[in-house]
């Protein structure tokens, strides 16, 4: 009866949803714990528990050495950040948004990026620089930008975009144990979205493997290749087109680079139609890329359409909720592409 | 013994009117030479500081063959680089040091092995001094797999243990230099970090973000301006709305010295140390020194100066010929044993340089290696579909 009561905790400690926050949250505190080298560094994250709140408790746990507020100068901080990695510490830098990365882009291009190419192999610089990106509500178009696709672009970088908690918490783990420059693109609106854990992911040690998607939801008809909130997005859309007969197989990248190809041509060459649906600007973006990729595989031949890229519209972001909203994938705009690929 | 032998060999050059037995000559006893002494040093104007370094540097023996030694090999080995850069067997950027070695040579005599430095692009010396072989350098310039970069690098991205390159973009490395000063800190090593940058980069709002946090979280920095009087083609008056650069980071102390005195330079550094060290967190140190070639191999150099300026500086203020007059009229050293130097010098950097034009080009089966460290290998796309190259760590 014993053992009864305690695999019944036991169950009900394992499924007890998680917001995503609070999956990073708790990547960070045992990375923390795990590693000293790891430190946090960006505006708010210590005495203010982090603008969203993401970093909340850590400076109480960890004091001042290992959480450090910075004054708000990105380019300074990131390039501290990065020499902090290339003497052997192991630090998670965090913008506030990713659209403050631009102040310091060229710090983790040219002096995370390619060190350890143009070194060849003598300087590796450990660092994360993490925080929200793309669209959040009603924030208008300099806080609203998307940049997946520029920091793709980059040989030297690794660009992950988690769309779960789980996926929060097992990427950030991976991305903070690695070796190497990694973007961590988060999303502020799902930060407090719950989600459930599976058990593993209760564990210290529980990481998911950078550059490996995820399939969420088999089909047969189309394949839907998302990354970040437009997953949640996506499966919405598979629960209606599946009313009318119509089975998504719904893949969430979780990596944008390396992207998982492979995942996805297995995918293409099952449903013979691909639909990508991503929040940034079309042009030379995720979807795009993704499009040519297949072009160049095996799973060309077995595309019986033209693939489609539903994306955000190619505008700066609006203000007005009514522009806002007309400027992003709505779910009804990947049932209606789903549709037109299959041409029916 | 030696004594008797040169009293000898003089006698037979005066017999015989020949240079007899110059080797004997030359192997005067040591106990000869003086083996240390004291010389006076500019001051240093100081800023926010109640005083500066000592107005008087030690020398031994030892250490002033030392330093001519590491300047002159640096001196040659730039010069066997623009011969090189003429000859188009260097190509790309390539900015040379001849001119600037007391800053360099100066300030690894004031710090240890262990602590860190970083630099801009004008960067060799400083490759050199902080532990790399001249032919590692020459070949790194000439893209021959035997280059400290294994030839992927180039003249702007050399790195060494404790150096951290080489970095081409204006100003960039300042902050990175104040991140490395954060690990020192963080891990408690009693390690300075030297960032260096030019003029024209002291006027880089990343420069000044670095300076703030660095004082506000007392890192163990010195922010070290290599002020050679000109960014590129531009003077520093009309760059700069002040040009006391020492004076530039406002509410972190610094220090101006006469970058062309390797003496100025070390103690000046040795004092900059130990107020990092001490936990006085950063310190501005501006060095005054000279370039004799233009801003880089395709800057001729007397578009903005004069060539009498150059000469100028040339034969007043050259730091190798300081250091080596101050030996000679102080006995710490003989004529020949410059020579000797010398000649071993030019042996070294002529070497270096037959290694660096004839070593072969890296593989390029290595073309894609290096993306990742530690990780397993990866698949890169080349310049058409059908190219899938390999990367490994």
């Amino acid at each position: 009866r014993l053992k009864n009561i305690v695999l019944g905790w036991n169950d009900l400690l394992c499924s007890k949803p998680m917001m995503v926050r609070d999956a990073l949250n708790q990547a960070m505190d045992e990375e923390l714990e795990r590693d000293e080298r790891v430190f946090l560094l960006g505006e708010e994250v210590a005495q203010y528990d982090g603008a969203y709140k993401v970093s909340r408790g850590l400076w109480k746990k960890y004091g001042d050495k290992r959480i450090i507020d910075t004054p708000i100068t990105e380019m300074g901080f990131a390039g501290i950040a990065v020499g902090a990695a290339m003497a052997g510490l192991r630090p998670i830098c965090e913008f506030m948004t990713f659209n403050f990365s631009m102040q310091a882009i060229d710090q983790i291009i040219n002096s995370a990026a390619k060190t350890y190419y143009m070194s060849a192999g003598f300087q590796a610089v450990p660092i994360v620089f993490r925080g929200p990106n793309g669209a959040s509500a009603g924030v208008a178009a300099q806080h609203s930008q998307c940049f997946a696709a520029w920091y793709a672009h980059c040989p030297g970088l690794k660009v992950v975009s988690p769309w779960n908690a789980e996926d929060a918490k097992g990427l950030l783990k991976s991305a903070i144990r690695d070796d190497n420059p990694v973007v961590f693109l988060e999303n502020e609106l799902m930060y407090g979205v719950p989600f459930e854990m599976s058990e593993e992911s209760q564990s210290k040690d529980f990481t998911i493997p950078i550059g490996k998607a995820k399939v969420e939801r088999q089909g047969t008809h189309v394949s839907l290749v998302s990354h970040s909130r437009y997953v949640s997005h996506c499966l919405d859309a598979a629960v209606v087109l599946a009313k009318e007969g119509i089975e998504c197989e719904v893949i969430n990248l979780r990596t944008i680079r390396p992207l998982d190809v492979e995942c996805i041509e297995t995918s293409v060459m099952k449903t013979n139609h691909l639909v990508t649906v991503e929040g940034g600007w079309p042009q030379f973006g995720v979807g795009a890329e993704i499009c040519a990729r297949i072009m160049e595989g095996p799973a060309f031949n077995y595309l019986d359409a033209p693939a489609t890229r539903v994306t955000g519209v190619d505008i700066p972001m609006p203000y007005a909720k009514i522009l806002e909203d007309n400027s992003l994938p709505q779910i009804k705009d990947i049932i209606f592409s789903v549709k037109k690929t299959l041409n029916v | 013994m030696k004594n008797m032998l040169t009293i000898i060999s003089n006698a037979l050059c005066r017999i015989t009117g020949r240079n007899v037995g110059t080797r004997a000559v030359v192997s005067r006893s040591f106990a000869d030479f003086t083996s240390q002494a004291t010389f006076d040093i500019k001051k240093c104007d100081v800023h926010r500081l109640e005083e500066g370094p000592p107005l008087k540097a030690e020398l031994t023996r030892e250490q002033g063959l030392r330093y001519y030694r590491i300047m002159q090999t640096v001196r040659r080995m730039e010069l066997k680089a623009d011969q090189l850069y003429k000859q188009k067997i260097i190509r790309g950027f390539c900015h040379l040091y001849d001119g600037q070695e007391a800053c360099a040579v100066g300030i690894e005599a004031a710090i240890n092995p262990s602590d860190h430095l970083i630099t801009a692009y004008r960067a060799h010396g400083y490759t050199y001094t902080r532990g790399i072989a001249v032919k590692e350098i020459l070949a790194e310039l000439t893209g021959r797999r035997g280059g400290v970069a294994k030839g992927k690098g180039g003249s702007m991205h050399m790195y060494a243990p404790h150096f951290y390159g080489g970095n081409g973009i204006v100003g960039a490395q300042v902050p990175l230099g104040a991140g490395i000063a954060l690990a020192c800190q963080y891990q408690g090593n009693n390690q300075v970090c030297v960032a260096l940058y030019g003029d024209g980069a002291a006027n880089q709002g990343q420069l000044f973000e670095s300076f703030n946090m660095a004082a506000l979280w007392k890192l163990p920095c010195i922010f070290t301006c290599e002020n050679n009087q000109y960014g590129m083609g531009t003077s520093v008056e009309r760059a700069s709305a002040s040009t006391d650069y020492y004076k530039r980071g406002d509410f972190i102390p610094g220090i101006r010295v006469d970058g062309m005195d390797v003496l100025c330079v070390r103690e000046a550094f040795k004092f900059a140390a130990e107020h990092c060290r001490s936990g006085k967190g950063p310190i501005v140190m501006e060095l005054k020194t000279y370039r004799y070639h233009g801003h880089s191999m395709s800057d001729p150099g007397v578009s903005y100066r004069t060539r009498e300026e150059i000469q100028e500086v040339r034969s007043k203020s050259d730091p190798i010929t300081m250091l080596k007059e101050r030996m000679l009229s102080n006995n710490m050293a003989s004529v020949e044993e410059f020579k000797e130097i010398d000649i071993a010098i030019r042996k070294e950097v002529e070497e270096a340089a037959q290694y660096a034009t004839s070593d072969p080009e890296p593989p390029l089966e290595e073309l894609c290696n290096h993306i990742f460290s530690n990780d397993s290998p990866l698949e890169v796309r080349g310049t058409n579909p059908w190219a899938r190259l390999k990367s490994v760590s």
